[in-house]
């Protein structure tokens, strides 16, 4: 038996009684296609060698893994490094994903990209591998996100994107991504459904920590270099939880490293209000695989909450639900006000904009780094940039200058 | 003879196909939706499928979308849709009842509590869109155990060598989606779903019952020419959303019943 904690899932998509299949028969051929050549690629040289190049040449990687000298002062605790996965192409890790999956779509001969997408990014990085390998790309995006990424939402027609918005639900993400189903179940020949994050049926959670990893073994080599050692702490903001999927990865059978995922507690978890998928849900079903949700009495989906777009997912990936179950990762919440603040300080003492998502990860570090002895080495994923989310800061700037 | 079987052979020696009705349970609200499931086998539907509302119906097209969202808001829950079936079994034993839906409210409800209430009821079959045959385990063999009938989905993308997993285990009926898409999505040609029909017999004995896309009496009779069944859904979810009031509504669904079962039953003539 393999102990590894790396080594799932099993055969049929679980990690423990998480992830799975369920989805309906129409698609059922094409994930099982889907899976198959994801296999048949991954240990491909010439697939490994295509994405090597892309990642390099085109996203900029490795990103730098740099030292976040003034916070680490400011907090007077740990040493902080932050994985600046916002200096990518695209500004956000999300582009790691997309460019091996349109590797992957372009060995299947398809032709035309779906994705769904929340904050933007996943929509513009897949508008962006769309645009470079000549694919026709629709994104479906949230009437309610639409309104407050209206940047992003540009960026995406001008790479050529057709962006269609979905009224139903509260016009979030998870109601994006319904209507993403509902297209690829009904084009289902030609079309490769790009999804953003390390949810969905199986093979797409593995896979996009598989495409995600990238992160967490350079932030390995890197830190190595830098400090000949192991990290003590990882920590990074979760939604679906690719970013933080593909930190954590490579370092879950290190026992040393202790690993902090942290949710979005929008308003606060005891007001309901909140995208907290593990520290405010149950177990259920939903888009494909089986995790912790945001329900109600009757196994209803409940809106999530956050002021990050990117966080506002009432459910998470697989893999997470069962490292929760498991205890390997300690999943905690930021709240959106937490998350503001640590963005200013973000701002003004390191001369780094970090996105809204990425800043309920600096929250949280810095509520931790100052218990802890400066030898006490910790990795924060900067998973994104803030530019996206100005209009959204100088809205709720302007309301608390109201206020008082 | 499960309830099922006594109707699929009762009409196969009439010579003619089922009339497979589909509304959302509770849609627009629970009197209305009462009112319509009793009227139904009078209106000439042979086999009733009642949705179980869910927030995220994902292969639903608008019509039941809005059906979903419609009853939701008029607080349909599972447990009142199986008290739905209880109320409609104290007037009607013969005609079948299958519950169709998503997973998460019954895996919220409780599996074991959900099949022993829903036996209970007078529930003859489950259609839970987001099982396949990989998670047989999760439902399907449960329900079949305690004599609940689990209805596959086949569509155009269920090639041959996959048919033989989707039809293992399915019992009841097939239910062929004949088009690869949501629901009330466009339809497909006669001669596709003659070749799908042709297709199916070779590897199942179980009746096909047809959908998708199918919303006048003209187009079921030409399915009824052929599958053992066809089944309407959104044409008559839309005959409650254009409905200015719950009688108008209850007459609409009973009226395009009533018009659809002729069709079905002229069919073969």
């Amino acid at each position: 038996m393999n102990t590894s904690l790396r080594a799932g899932p099993d055969a049929r998509g679980l990690f423990g009684s998480f992830g799975g299949q369920y989805v309906a028969e129409t698609l059922m051929p094409l994930i099982h296609d889907l899976a198959a050549e994801y296999e048949k690629a991954k240990d491909d040289p010439a697939f490994i060698e295509e994405l090597a190049y892309f990642q390099r040449d085109y996203v900029g990687r490795p990103s730098p893994l740099y030292f976040a000298e003034r916070l680490t002062e400011q907090c007077g605790g740990a040493k902080i490094y932050f994985k600046r996965e916002e200096l990518n192409h695209t500004g956000a890790h999300k582009i790691n994903n997309c460019i091996g999956q349109i590797l992957l779509a372009k060995r299947m001969g398809k032709k035309r990209i779906i994705a769904e997408t929340g904050a933007g990014m996943h929509g513009v990085a897949t508008a962006t591998v769309a645009a470079r390998f000549g694919m026709e790309c629709v994104v479906y995006m949230g009437t309610t996100d639409i309104d407050r990424q209206q940047a992003n939402v540009f960026r995406m027609k001008l790479l050529g994107a057709t962006v269609i918005p979905v009224t139903a639900g509260t016009g979030t993400l998870k109601d994006a991504m319904n209507e993403a189903l509902r297209d690829w179940v009904t084009n289902v020949e030609t079309t490769f459904y790009l999804i953003g994050t390390v949810a969905g049926p199986h093979p797409y959670p593995a896979m996009v920590r598989d495409f995600q990893a990238v992160i967490g073994k350079e932030t390995r080599a890197q830190l190595h270099e830098k400090e000949g050692r192991l990290p003590d702490s990882l920590v990074a903001c979760i939604g679906g939880g690719s970013n933080a999927m593909g930190l954590f990865h490579p370092f879950l059978d290190d026992q040393s490293v202790q690993i902090i995922g942290v949710e979005a507690a929008g308003y606060g978890i005891e007001t309901g209000k909140h995208a907290a998928s593990l520290n405010g849900g149950i177990p259920g079903v939903l888009h494909g695989n089986r995790t912790f949700l945001l329900q109600d009495d009757d196994g209803q989906i409940i809106d999530a909450h956050s002021i990050s777009a990117g966080l506002d997912y009432p459910g998470i990936g697989p893999e997470h639900a069962w490292l929760h179950d498991i205890g390997r990762v300690q999943y905690t919440s930021i709240t959106d006000h937490e998350a503001l603040e640590a963005f200013h300080t973000c701002c003004r003492l390191e001369g780094i904009i970090p996105a809204l998502e990425s800043s309920h990860a600096l929250a949280e570090a810095f509520k931790r780094a100052p218990t802890l002895p400066k030898d006490h080495l910790m990795v924060i994923n900067l998973s994104g940039r803030g530019d996206k989310d100005m209009q959204t800061v100088m809205h709720h700037m302007q309301q608390t200058a109201e206020k008082h | 003879m499960s309830r099922l079987q006594q109707r699929f052979s009762a009409l196969k020696q009439a010579n003619r196909a089922a009339l497979v009705t589909f509304v959302t349970g509770g849609d627009p609200d629970y009197a209305t939706s009462l009112a319509i499931l009793k009227g139904l086998p009078e209106a000439g539907a042979d086999v009733i499928e009642l949705g179980m509302p869910f927030t995220d119906p994902m292969a639903d097209g608008p019509a039941i979308q809005l059906a979903n969202i419609r009853a939701l808001n008029n607080k349909q829950t599972l447990a009142k849709t199986l008290q739905m079936v209880r109320e409609f079994r104290e007037g009607n034993t013969d005609t079948p009842l299958v519950l169709m839906g998503y997973f998460n409210p019954i895996h919220h409800y409780g599996v074991d509590k959900f099949i022993s209430e829903a036996k209970a009821a007078g529930v003859d079959g489950l259609i839970v869109v987001d099982l396949p045959p990989e998670h047989n385990d999760d439902l399907c063999a449960p329900a079949q155990a305690a004599g609940i009938d689990f209805i596959r989905l086949t569509t155009p993308t269920t090639d041959d060598k996959r048919l033989p997993t989707v039809l293992n285990g399915s019992s009841g009926f097939v239910y062929y989606v004949s088009v690869a898409g949501v629901t009330g999505a466009g339809a497909a040609t006669l001669e596709h779903v003659e070749e799908a029909h042709a297709r199916l017999r070779r590897h199942t004995d179980l009746p096909v019952c047809i959908g998708f896309g199918i919303r006048t009496p003209e187009h079921a009779a030409q399915i009824a020419k052929r599958a053992e069944g066809v089944v309407v859904g959104s044409a008559l979810v839309d005959q409650i959303a254009n409905a200015e009031s719950p009688t108008q509504a209850i007459d609409g669904v009973l009226g395009l019943c009533q018009q659809l079962a002729e069709g079905v039953r002229n069919a073969r003539l």
